[in-house]
């Protein structure tokens, strides 16, 4: 279906008009984090038409403390606005409606979001986070027990929603075959070996109930977007990609306060993405979600509205996620098999964007015309939501 | 048991929750209560993070509780832990009407032996001089 961008709200002045990842993604122990921001950023600018002189906001997180001034710096630029909102993997997301709203308040006319990390390469330079102040309640009230990582916190919820539901580890194991299938329809993607589900069912436990391939990678990769308004994207090279519809939110940060541990926070950002865009959720064409784990997908998907509360598993049963499925899921291999460096929301935009410019070759979803996007971050704590298309 | 011997990340008891750690030292659990939502809250501040109201006060919790839910780890992120996969935490309900998290004891680290919902009561274990942790292993008939 063709969009109607007059539904849109505010949002309906704004395009993306460039993205790109950086040059090299995966294992490159070569390159550091700043070299992955510049090199999407450029890339990102040239995919757009523009250059570094165009961009006068800059959108960031990750990149250390105050990382929009040490990515602007890196890249020699002095944006007059500035936002490194850093809530996690959904960081990415969020900043374009951030940019859309200062865009449309005419504050900015060209928006630069950038993502790099390091993941993989990180362990072997011993680059350590910084330490969390001892009174917080985190280090109070959680490390003493040993958390267990990302891992730790999304196997309670799992574990919840299998109680709570019947979700079973053959049906998250679905999720991770099905976006195999997609990874090795994609030239970029680190994991391109053929997967069953027998092989994620007899891969080691992590922490249960997830498997290894259960689990995201980790991995190297930076990746931008450029955002303009409807009346400069007429210069692009490229036909712009419209933002329909966008929501965020945020619920909890320690696990013992997150409201509901089976759902997520789309449950608010997706019905007011979902609203803001006018559209329903039969009219999405392709969807773009966060798969840090298999559960993180399936229950995005319940949260989001693709399927009520507990059907996830019979949801994505059947490979029905899978290339040649009738609902087309992380179509570039996700977290769990094309990248996955620490906060993976960037890859979900970059994916997105190029699914509606018919740019995705053997993996191309047919006819794409609007997307729905949600990146997760934290521990399910924050996620951005946004409606996607094209004319 | 002396500090150094313990391996493990140990809390720094901060001001507004000193009186949960005085707690676990005495092998009691405190917990925090809005006087205005006549509800107990999790974790310890000086106002109610319900209500924004600031009629508080400590009421020792008995103990009791079940398991909303569990992980069970293999590998450890902390070397101190490295001794101790496979280890459970899990969230727990209290009869007070807080969740807090915690690890599960006493209890076989195996999915077959551990159930949400599962009755679970407090126990305390003193790793150092100074701090006592509470956690929860299953209740007793």
């Amino acid at each position: 279906m063709t969009p109607d961008r007059e539904k849109a709200g505010w949002l309906k002045r704004i395009a993306i008009v460039g993205a790109d990842e950086s040059d090299e993604i995966g294992m490159v122990p070569h390159k550091g984090v700043l070299q992955h921001h510049s090199e999407a950023a450029l890339n990102a600018l040239d995919d757009a038409g523009l250059s570094l002189a165009d961009v006068d906001g800059l959108f960031t997180a990750g990149a250390g403390f105050a990382a929009t001034l040490q990515v602007a710096e890196y890249l020699g630029i002095q944006p007059r606005y500035t936002d490194s909102t850093s809530v996690g993997g959904s960081s990415f997301v969020m900043h374009v409606e951030h940019a859309a709203a200062a865009i449309s308040a005419g504050l900015i006319d060209v928006a630069l979001i950038t993502h790099g990390e390091t993941g993989y390469s990180n362990r072997f330079r011993k680059v350590s986070r910084a330490a969390m102040d001892p009174w917080f309640p985190a280090a109070q009230f959680e490390m003493p027990y040993h958390v267990g990582g990302p891992p730790g916190t999304y196997a309670l919820a799992c574990m919840r929603h299998m109680h709570q539901y019947g979700t079973t580890h053959e049906q998250l194991a679905e999720i991770a075959v099905a976006t195999r299938k997609w990874a090795m329809l994609n030239p970029k993607a680190l994991m391109r070996d053929p997967l069953t589900i027998d092989d994620v069912l007899s891969s080691r436990w992590i922490t249960y109930p997830f498997h290894l391939l259960d689990c995201c990678l980790v991995t190297d990769a930076g990746g931008a977007i450029v955002l303009t308004s409807v009346e400069r994207a007429k210069d692009c090279k490229k036909k712009p990609v419209w933002v329909l519809g966008s929501g965020e939110a945020h619920t909890h940060w320690t696990l013992a306060n997150m409201p509901d541990l089976t759902t997520t926070p789309a449950s608010i950002s997706g019905p007011r993405a979902f609203e803001m865009a006018g559209v329903r959720h039969d009219e999405i064409d392709v969807v773009e979600v966060y798969d840090s784990f298999t559960y993180t997908a399936l229950v995005t998907l319940e949260a989001l509205g693709f399927c009520k509360p507990g059907e996830g598993g019979a949801f994505v049963s059947g490979q029905r996620t899978a290339p040649g499925g009738d609902f087309p899921l992380n179509t570039n291999g996700g977290g769990l098999s094309y990248t996955h460096p620490g906060m993976y929301g960037m890859f979900l935009l970059i994916e997105a964007i190029r699914q509606l410019r018919g740019e995705c070759g053997e993996r191309q979803v047919a006819d794409a015309k609007l997307a729905c996007v949600n990146g997760t971050g934290g521990a399910l704590s924050s996620t951005g939501t946004l409606i996607l298309g094209v004319d | 048991m002396s500090d150094q011997k313990y391996p493990k990340p140990l809390p720094t008891p901060s001001p507004e929750a000193q009186r949960f750690w005085e707690g676990t030292k005495k092998h009691e659990l405190w917990i925090p209560y809005c006087r205005s939502c006549e509800k107990s809250y999790w974790y310890p501040r000086d106002f109610c993070p319900q209500c924004g109201g600031r009629d508080v006060e400590w009421r020792r919790s008995g103990g009791k509780g079940r398991v909303h839910t569990f992980a069970i780890h293999y590998r450890a992120f902390h070397p101190g832990w490295t001794d101790e996969v496979p280890y459970v935490t899990a969230l727990i309900d209290l009869d007070d009407g807080v969740r807090i998290f915690s690890n599960l004891v006493e209890v076989e680290a195996d999915p077959k032996a551990i159930r949400c919902e599962m009755p679970v009561e407090v126990v305390f274990e003193d790793v150092t001089d100074e701090i006592t942790l509470a956690k929860f292993r299953p209740a007793s008939a």
